[in-house]
């Protein structure tokens, strides 16, 4: 039986490289900006995993902060993604 | 202030500060920039003075500044840089004034005066330098002071004139930043000493030893001109005259040779160098040079491009003088820095007094203009003559040392029909030029003849100095052997390469 | 007390760009003061560190492991003032270039926080602090690469973004791995446990891979010359001299502090070959552009091959004084571009301003319509050919000097080669300006908004060669 920890950590890793190779080979921006998001997404979630240390102990609380600190990263990365690729549409007028 | 720590320093600065504050002045200020040239050079000139006693006394100058660890820009004063520092500022003086006749109203005046300061610093600089290092970043300073002066005029000939000198003179930059380098990781810091430093290496580094040679006389070669890397300096020609002159007789060109002096003897070693086989190179490529300049000189119409070749061909008269051993021949090629300098300066400016003055440019166009310009053809003569070696003018000094020095080396089998050969030639390419000048009918009108003004038959600025160096040039032959001569300094030089 | 001008040198940016949003019509007095003032603070710095040694900070009293330290030695003053006086000049440059509000109220904040994250990502010693600054300088780099809103710069913002976001993802995996295996952020910390093992060369790599997309080391470098050639001057200055140094000096903070253990002579290879690649690509690029910025960018790529062609050659040394003296060379190249390219790009701005675009075949008669101008750029080429007395002359006088002591030729012959190139492209620029003599001479009297340029390039081309002597001994105690 495999272990919680371990396999939310091996989800976050497919994550990652899920959203590492649609990064790379999405032509759409919107698409690309969506998958860094997951991989993004994918690290988080493996942070989160290890910081899981068993049922008796309270979890490492700096992962937790890290990663709250990383998901506002990644919102306003995001926010600036789509003003940008906006701009760019209402520039073609489509 | 303590003179010996700073005097070095100060040589340099003398005109660098000057030339730096010329980039900033208006056009227009003309008595300010005259003023900042003059008292720049003959700051120089009265530093210089003081340099030449203290040497003489035995005073140490030395101004050290630490760059990075284990790389020091340094200058000293020894026999062989009061020399060349001397002849440098001496016509650096005779050619400012030359150059503010002749640019009187042209354009960009700020600008050339002040990259021909640069120059000189970098000139200045390269003469005195104590070690390789320093050498090499004055070397590479005294390209980039140049190019701007060569693309002066800023037409489409200038430029490509401009071009191809960078090209060689950046190239042979690297080459000799690469020996530089190679051998500071082989021999650590290279100072510059009489008698020279690396025969203390071991055995096994002498393989190496050979192929920085190479490499550092393949640098310094495209600045002497040696063939095969002269092409850039006919090319050079389109320059101003002042900036020909200049680049002919004392900055780029004698930079090189300098180079190969001070690599010879004061870093192999004469007796080393010649140990590694190094020397019998060098004096075949100096010889092919030397005959291979006279010829092209031959067919030139162009004068300048006729003095560009014959300053190809008479440069390595120093490189020869270097390869050949012995120190009578020593003597020879060090005397003939100061003495090729003063007979070419001469003829340059002679040549841009003809193109100034008449419009005239080509050696065709020359017949009866001794006639018209009797002093400036009289200079042209001396330097012609000296050229070719004819008593009593500097040039027959050099060539009976060089020969001389071939003999004892037991080289005279080679050296002496190259010197023979050479001098015919110089008489087969200046005489016409002679004859012309003085015994052919003068034409009715001039290419472009400026209105006459003043007594002379051209303005001051440019009628004096090649009077004044002709007569140095004459003095340089005739007084050979009074105290304080070039001679008399070659063979104090020779004397401390050879005794240590 | 000695400590707090460390703080400053975050906090003062941060506080301005505050204060520059809320009050847009004084946002540039705001902006200057800012700059001058971080710069001052940036010089304290660097006299501290020189009489005391290197100094920490723990913010809010935390110590490290929990809170987050910053800590400055010799190396990270150096930058610190590098960053400050290319700021500060870029600064001056910057109020005289946007001349409407509304582009003035768009542009300082902005500049600012770039400010704080570039003060800030120097001063961590913080893997997960150091991802906050990276995307912090990221964002604030992107926004101000856009700002001229044409199309091309927002093709080329967004592209940036991107790339940005994926460097900084890719190193943040690195990041928590490294949490996983050692159980803590802190550098000095996990410095002393770390050993050869795959977690923590799976780490090495993600990190490194995220931080050389970022500084654009060939192959990676294809989004740099269109993100830079296309924003304004001041901006392509500090993006070219500044951000993408960042990802370099993150690199080599990393692999020499950090991961010391896993290194053998020949991992430095992995950084050498992309560098001498990206030496000869980058300037034959260079040499082919038709416009002045596209040219400086590209330029930028040749010059950061060099810095990793550096490390790879200085793994290979064993620890001692060659070693420490390559080192040297190493900043004090990367210092002399810094200056030598913000002073180029700022001098490429004016002259798109003067004559309204920045085409090479354009520049004719340059050398007496812009007399200053051109002095500037022909520095900074100096600089960038490594001729003397520019800093970098001295650099590759070691990177050769170690090459031929390694008996490593081929790096010879990439350095020769690529300074030949270099020379040639900057050339090219020069041979334009001296050509065409019929314009009439315009008098000599510097814009104020010359001055900022001239200064950087003649830092680079002179000060940084004549006047470095004394700082080379200390950098070496570094490492």
């Amino acid at each position: 039986m495999i272990d919680t920890g371990v396999l939310y950590g091996l989800t976050g890793v497919a994550l990652a490289a899920m959203g590492f190779r649609a990064t790379l080979l999405e032509p759409e921006v919107i698409r690309k900006l969506l998958a860094i998001n997951i991989m993004g997404v994918g690290i988080f979630l493996l942070m989160i995993a290890t910081a899981y240390t068993g049922p008796d102990t309270a979890a490492d609380p700096v992962l937790h902060a890290l990663v709250l600190t990383g998901i506002v990263v990644a919102v306003s990365a995001t926010a600036l993604g789509l003003a940008l690729e906006r701009r760019r549409r209402d520039k073609d007028g489509s | 202030m303590n003179l010996s720590s700073t005097l070095p320093g100060l040589i340099v600065a003398s005109s660098l500060l000057p030339g730096l504050v010329i980039f900033f002045l208006r056009e227009g200020s003309q008595f300010t920039r005259t003023l900042l040239n003059l008292g720049g050079a003959f700051a120089k000139l009265v530093l210089v003075g003081i340099m030449i006693w203290g040497v003489f006394h035995e005073k140490v100058y030395a101004t050290r500044w630490t760059l990075a660890p284990g790389l020091e820009l340094a200058l000293h004063a020894d026999a062989l840089s009061v020399l060349f520092v001397t002849l440098s500022t001496i016509l650096w003086f005779v050619t400012t004034l030359y150059a503010i006749g002749y640019l009187e109203h042209s354009p960009k005046r700020s600008r050339f005066f002040g990259f021909f300061s640069l120059c000189v610093s970098a000139t200045v600089g390269l003469a005195l330098a104590a070690n390789l290092f320093t050498f090499v970043i004055f070397y590479e300073l005294l390209t980039l002071a140049t190019y701007p002066l060569v693309a002066h005029r800023g037409n489409t000939e200038a430029i490509r004139g401009a071009r191809i000198y960078l090209v060689y003179t950046l190239g042979g930059g690297l080459a000799l930043l690469l020996g530089a380098v190679w051998l500071h990781a082989v021999a650590g810091p290279v100072t510059f000493v009489e008698g020279g430093v690396l025969s203390r290496l071991p055995e096994q580094t002498y393989s190496q030893l050979k192929w920085i040679f190479v490499l550092l006389v393949l640098g310094l070669g495209v600045k002497a001109a040696l063939v095969p890397l002269h092409g850039w300096l006919p090319q050079a020609m389109v320059a101003p005259a002042p900036v020909s002159a200049l680049l002919h007789a004392v900055a780029v060109v004698k930079a090189g040779a300098f180079g190969i002096v001070r690599v010879v003897y004061d870093v192999y070693g004469v007796e080393f160098a010649a140990d590694l086989n190094l020397l019998l190179p060098l004096g075949v490529m100096a010889a092919v040079t030397i005959i291979y300049g006279s010829i092209k000189a031959l067919s030139q119409d162009n004068l300048k491009k006729r003095l560009a070749y014959s300053t190809v061909s008479q440069v390595s008269y120093i490189a020869l003088g270097t390869a050949t051993l012995g120190p009578i021949a020593t003597i020879g090629g060090v005397v003939h820095l100061v003495h090729q300098g003063v007979m070419k300066i001469t003829l340059f400016f002679a040549a841009g007094n003809y193109a100034e003055t008449l419009g005239v440019h080509k050696v065709s166009e020359m017949n009866g203009i001794g006639r018209r310009m009797p002093g400036t053809t009289l200079a042209f003569t001396v330097g012609a003559l000296g050229m070719i070696g004819i008593p009593p003018v500097a040039g027959y000094v050099t060539k009976w040392y060089l020969g001389l020095g071939a003999l004892e080396a037991g080289a005279a089998a080679w050296v002496l029909p190259v010197l023979i050969i050479s001098s015919l030639l110089n008489a087969a390419y200046f005489l016409p030029v002679l004859y012309r000048a003085w015994f052919l009918e003068a034409p009715v009108d001039w290419p472009n003849e400026h209105p006459r003004t003043g007594w002379f038959e051209t303005t001051g600025a440019l009628f004096w100095p090649p009077v004044a160096t002709a007569v140095l040039a004459l003095a340089a032959g005739l007084f050979a052997a009074a105290p304080y001569s070039p001679l008399e300094w070659a063979e104090l030089i020779a004397e401390r390469e050879y005794l240590r | 007390m000695e400590v707090d001008v460390l703080v400053l040198s975050v906090a003062l940016p941060l506080c301005g760009a505050l204060i520059a949003v809320a009050w847009p019509r004084r946002c540039e007095v705001v902006g200057m003061l800012t700059a001058f003032a971080v710069s001052v603070a940036a010089v304290l710095t660097l006299v501290q560190v020189l009489v005391v040694g290197a100094l920490q900070h723990e913010m809010g009293g935390w110590t490290p492991g929990l809170g987050i330290a910053l800590r400055v030695d010799i190396l990270s003053a150096v930058f610190l003032v590098l960053v400050g006086l290319v700021v500060l000049a870029s600064s001056v440059y910057a109020t005289g270039y946007f001349g409407q509000p509304r582009e003035k109220a768009h542009f300082w904040p902005m500049w600012l926080l770039l400010l704080a994250a570039l003060n800030a990502l120097v001063l961590s010693s913080d893997l997960f602090n150091v991802y906050v600054t990276l995307e912090l300088l990221g964002l604030t780099a992107v926004s101000l690469a856009a700002l001229s809103g044409q199309r091309a710069a927002i093709d080329a913002a967004l592209r940036y973004l991107l790339v940005g976001l994926l460097g900084s993802m890719v190193y943040l995996a690195g990041v928590a791995l490294l949490y996983l295996g050692y159980g803590t952020l802190d550098l000095p910390a996990i410095a002393t446990q770390i050993e050869s093992e795959p977690i923590a060369w799976l780490a090495l790599c993600l990190m490194t891979g995220g931080l050389l997309l970022k500084t654009a080391l060939f192959p990676l470098h294809f989004w740099l010359p269109p993100a830079h050639a296309n924003a304004p001057a001041p901006v392509s200055a500090v993006l070219s001299a500044l951000v993408v140094k960042a990802g370099f000096y993150l690199v080599m903070r990393l692999w020499i502090d950090l991961f010391p253990a896993l290194l053998t002579p020949s991992t430095g290879l992995l950084l050498g070959i992309p560098g001498a690649a990206a030496v000869l690509w980058g300037s034959w690029q260079a040499f082919k552009a038709e416009r002045l910025k596209l040219l400086a960018a590209y330029s930028t790529v040749a010059q950061l091959g060099y810095l990793f062609l550096g490390l790879a050659l200085l793994f290979q040394l064993a620890p001692g004084p060659t070693r420490d003296v390559l080192f040297g060379g190493i900043v004090l190249m990367a210092l002399t571009h810094g200056f030598a390219k913000a002073g180029l790009f700022l001098a490429a701005g004016m002259v798109q301003k003067r004559s309204g675009n920045d085409q090479i075949s354009n520049l004719g008669g340059m050398a007496q319509r812009m007399p200053v101008t051109t002095f500037t750029i022909a520095l900074a080429g100096v600089a960038l050919i490594g001729l003397p007395p520019s800093g970098a002359f001295l650099g590759k006088w070691q990177l050769l000097s170690s090459a031929l002591g390694l008996g490593q030729w081929l790096w010879v012959i990439v350095v020769a080669t690529g300074s030949m190139l270099a020379a040639a492209y900057v050339f090219r620029v020069l041979e334009r300006a001296f050509a065409g003599s019929s314009q009439p001479d315009a008098p000599v009297a510097i814009a104020r908004e010359e001055w900022p340029a001239l200064l950087l390039s003649a830092i680079a081309a002179v000060l940084l060669g004549v006047g470095s002597g004394w700082l080379w001994p200390l950098l070496g105690n570094d490492i």
